[in-house]
C-alpha cells in the first residue's frame, strides 16, 4: 500500500439492486460512428444483462485502465451487453476505441447528467466547471433493474474484477 | 430524433422501432445539411449515424453505400440505398413528397446537381 492517504470518496447515492436505474438517451459512440441511442431500448435487446460502466474521461489513466481489462477479460463476448458512460465528446471515445481495438461502445455525456442522475459525478479539484463520473459499474436486466452495483469509494479505485465478474453475473 | 410520423418499419422480424431512414453524415457538411433540410420538411423519420471527417475514418460508408462520401441514406422502406445529396434530395422528393418542389429545391446549383465528387 502507499504511505500517503488514497483520497475517500463522499458516499455515492446510486441506485441498489432493485431499484430501477435511469433511463436517458445520448449519441452512442462505436470505432466508426455516433448515433443517438436509449439505454432501455439498448437493454430490452440484449442477450443477457446489460452492464453500464462510467468512467472518467478518455485521455485519463483510469479510464484506460478500465477499458483495457474489460477488453483483455473478454466483457464483449461474456456479457449480454457492455456499454460506457463517460463525458468527452465522440471524436474522442471513437478514436480512443479504435487506438486501443476496445470493442465496447461508450455513451458520450459531456454535461455529466447521466452521471448526476446514477450519483456518481465526481467534481475534480482544480479543473473547474468539469465534472466527470467516478468508475462505476451497474449490471441492469431488459427492464433496467438494476441486480448489482459497484461504485469506486476513493480516488482511484478499481474493483476486484474478479468479485466483480461474480456479482455481476460473468461467468 | 427527430421522429414523427411513425411511418411503419415494413420490415418484420424485429420488434425494434427503428425508424427506416438511416442518414450518414458529418457535423458542419453542407451537403449534408441539405438533406437533413429536406428529411424535416418533408416530416420524415431518420436516425442520424455522424461519422468522422477523414475519409478514410469512413469504413461504415463504404461498406454500407461502397464510396466514402457524406451524405448517404439508406432507407429500409423501399430498399434504396443512396449518396450524394442531390440525387438524395430528387429521390426524398419524388418518393416522399406531393410533387412540388420543397424550397431546399431551390438551391443554386446545375453545377453542384452535376458533381459527382461534390459532396464532402
Amino acid at each position: 500500500m502507499v504511505d500517503f492517504d488514497v483520497v475517500e470518496l463522499a458516499e455515492a447515492d446510486h441506485p441498489r439492486p432493485g431499484d430501477n436505474a435511469p433511463d436517458f438517451t445520448r449519441p452512442l459512440v462505436t470505432d466508426e460512428f455516433w448515433e443517438d441511442r436509449t439505454l432501455s431500448t439498448l437493454a430490452s435487446e440484449a442477450d443477457g444483462p446489460t452492464i453500464l460502466v462510467f468512467t472518467p474521461m478518455i485521455g485519463s489513466f483510469v479510464g484506460k485502465y478500465v477499458w483495457d481489462e474489460l477488453r483483455d477479460r473478454d466483457w464483449d463476448e461474456r456479457a449480454g451487453r457492455v456499454i460506457g458512460v463517460t463525458i468527452s465528446t465522440p471524436y474522442a471515445i471513437t478514436r480512443f476505441l479504435e487506438d486501443e481495438d476496445c470493442p465496447f461502445a461508450v455513451f458520450s455525456d459531456p454535461t455529466n447528467a447521466v452521471a448526476e442522475t446514477y450519483g456518481v459525478a465526481h467534481d475534480l479539484d482544480d479543473m473547474n466547471g468539469l465534472s466527470e463520473p467516478r468508475p462505476a459499474f451497474f449490471a441492469l436486466e431488459s427492464d433496467l433493474s438494476v441486480q448489482a452495483a459497484w461504485v469506486a469509494s476513493e480516488w482511484p479505485e478499481f474493483p476486484d474484477y474478479d468479485d466483480l465478474e461474480g456479482d455481476l453475473g460473468l461467468e | 430524433m427527430n421522429a414523427s410520423t411513425g411511418r411503419g418499419d415494413g420490415r418484420g422480424g424485429d420488434d425494434r422501432t427503428d425508424p427506416p431512414i438511416t442518414f450518414y453524415r458529418l457535423q458542419a457538411c453542407p451537403y449534408c445539411e441539405r438533406v437533413t433540410r429536406t428529411l424535416q420538411e418533408l416530416d420524415l423519420e431518420y436516425r442520424s449515424r455522424f461519422v468522422e471527417p477523414l475519409h478514410s475514418k469512413r469504413d461504415v460508408v463504404k461498406r454500407v453505400a461502397g464510396v466514402r462520401t457524406v451524405p448517404v441514406i439508406v432507407d429500409e422502406d423501399t430498399g434504396v440505398t443512396m449518396a450524394e445529396s442531390a440525387n438524395i434530395v430528387d429521390y426524398l422528393e419524388s418518393t416522399y413528397g406531393d410533387g412540388t418542389e420543397t424550397s431546399v429545391g431551390e438551391q443554386p446549383a446545375a453545377a453542384d446537381r452535376d458533381a459527382s465528387g461534390g459532396d464532402t
